[in-house]
């Protein structure tokens, strides 16, 4: 690190946590669960997971089915109706924060 | 000497709540993570690319182009060659179609600049209550510049604008991984497209487009969010038709009651309306909630205010909970595009807690309100902002 950032990169580092140096999508990874496995292969061709986990807290079954339809629907995901269910299945368990509350 | 490793400790275990967050159940760690040619910026997305400015690298009066804020909806981000890129313009209500290397654009039409806020629709979706999917944008989906570029108005001109020209649209470089995902396309409404202060900007702050910002050339449609201020523009189509893509039918809409804005008539329907242009709206960047400062020490409350395009006539500033409001001092006006400095004294004279409430007014008369106007997407956040400062 240059001399001349340490004040400026100090002040930052009282208020983030730092992540890997550069962006990395790799870090950031789904739960191991009942069909995470098809979760991580449908869902990443067109975005990184991080659009899952900090939705979390948000969401709620309905959620996440209107979101799949959308994705389906709307974004052409290839992803077959039984699939479909499945992920809403695996987001709902892991990521519907709204539902645990 | 602060190494890279004590920084990296010592952020880990010092999560920051954001204040206006605070009553959530769950702590909501920004993390800082670098693109190539930016700054460490607040990550919210890895791919497509979502990256936040942080409150301190938006004190200065222009953001600089490398703190500057990226949003993106699709993945496919080519770097462009500016001297193999093309801009071609066309569709059923142009009379001739044209095609543009940069260099024509440049040296066939006369140079502009304006100083403009660019600000995401969705800025500040993480702070709405109840919350809303999406982005969790913190304040930081904003940014302030001079764009220079040529006007739009002329490159139509060029082209030929038949009398049945309804609207104009505007396609980047940036794609969808899946054929089937809609292209970004958006539209402008024929007079907004025709207004003198659009730009096709190829110039942030006197220096090239930075890459993640929309290089070679993006569109600057001052006072409206930036969902239309199109990046790595490719193709311009003046229609006769309201364009009806995902991105203007279905996305970036608002209820069609309970906003202000511009109408955009050909875009209207009966429950929704499109987005248009920014609310009047402020943000304190001298502080962050919780700060500490000392007694007696000389401190100043500062950040910018701006909104659509009327400009800021004042900024008020409460410290007994909204029962009364006092003028801050302004800085330079640079525009009725551009944001302008606010500044209050902070008595430090007093120790203990300071409680700030600060709301701008526009010159056309609005003002920032106490309560939000719900809607399903959580854009035009721009509720009265409240700080607590502790002196000590």
């Amino acid at each position: 690190m240059k001399v001349r950032h340490a004040p400026f990169a100090a002040s930052l580092a009282l208020f983030y946590a730092t992540g890997a140096s550069s962006a990395d999508e790799a870090s950031v990874t789904l739960r191991a669960g009942p069909h995470s496995q098809l979760a991580a292969t449908r869902c990443v061709i067109c975005h990184s997971v991080d659009y899952i986990t900090t939705n979390a807290s948000v969401m709620t079954r309905a959620r996440w089915e209107s979101t799949v339809r959308k994705m389906i629907d709307k974004f052409g995901a290839p992803v077959s109706e039984q699939e479909a269910r499945e992920i809403v299945d695996y987001l709902t368990l892991n990521y519907a924060g709204l539902d645990a509350q | 000497m602060i190494t890279r490793r004590t920084l990296v400790a010592t952020a880990a275990v010092l999560p920051w709540i954001h204040p206006a967050l605070a009553d959530r159940k769950e702590p909501l760690a920004d993390v800082l993570d670098t693109l190539p040619g930016k700054r460490p910026l607040i990550r919210r997305s890895f791919r497509p690319p979502n990256f936040e400015t942080p409150l301190e690298l938006l004190r200065q009066p222009f953001t600089a182009n490398d703190a500057f804020y990226v949003r993106y909806h699709l993945a496919v981000i080519p770097q462009i060659d500016a001297r193999e890129w093309r801009l071609r313009v066309g569709g059923a209500s142009c009379k001739s179609a044209q095609e543009f290397t940069l260099d024509e654009l440049r040296s066939r039409f006369e140079r502009t600049s304006i100083a403009a806020v660019n600000q995401c629709s969705g800025n500040r979706r993480g702070l709405f209550t109840p919350r809303v999917p999406g982005v969790q944008w913190g304040t930081g989906a904003i940014g302030h510049a001079v764009w220079t570029g040529v006007r739009l108005r002329d490159v139509l001109t060029a082209a030929g604008v038949a009398a049945n020209a309804l609207e104009v649209t505007f396609d980047g470089a940036d794609r969808p991984v899946m054929p089937a995902t809609p292209d970004f396309i958006k539209s402008l409404p024929i007079e907004r497209a025709l207004d003198p202060e659009t730009l096709i900007a190829f110039d942030m702050n006197g220096a090239p487009l930075p890459h993640w910002n929309g290089a070679p050339a993006r569109l600057v449609v001052p006072g409206w969010a930036g969902t239309y201020w199109t990046k790595h523009l490719t193709d311009i189509r003046i229609e006769p038709r309201a364009a009806d893509g995902f991105w203007m039918k279905s996305a970036y809409r608002l209820p069609s009651s309970g906003f202000p804005g511009i109408h955009f008539p050909s875009q209207e329907a009966a429950e929704t309306r499109p987005i248009t242009e920014l609310l009047v709206n402020s943000l304190i960047t001298s502080h962050r909630g919780g700060e500490r400062i000392r007694r007696s020490e000389s401190a100043q409350l500062r950040g910018w205010s701006w909104d659509g395009g009327s400009g800021i006539a004042a900024v008020e500033v409460s410290e007994d909970g909204g029962q009364t409001w006092r003028e801050a001092a302004l800085g330079l006006d640079m525009g009725r595009f551009a944001w302008r400095e606010f500044r209050w004294p902070i008595d430090t004279a007093r120790a203990g807690g300071h409680r700030f409430m600060v709301r701008a007014r526009s010159r056309a008369g609005a003002r920032q309100p106490r309560e939000l106007t719900p809607n399903p997407s959580g854009y035009h956040h721009n509720r009265i902002q409240t700080l607590e400062l502790e002196v000590a």
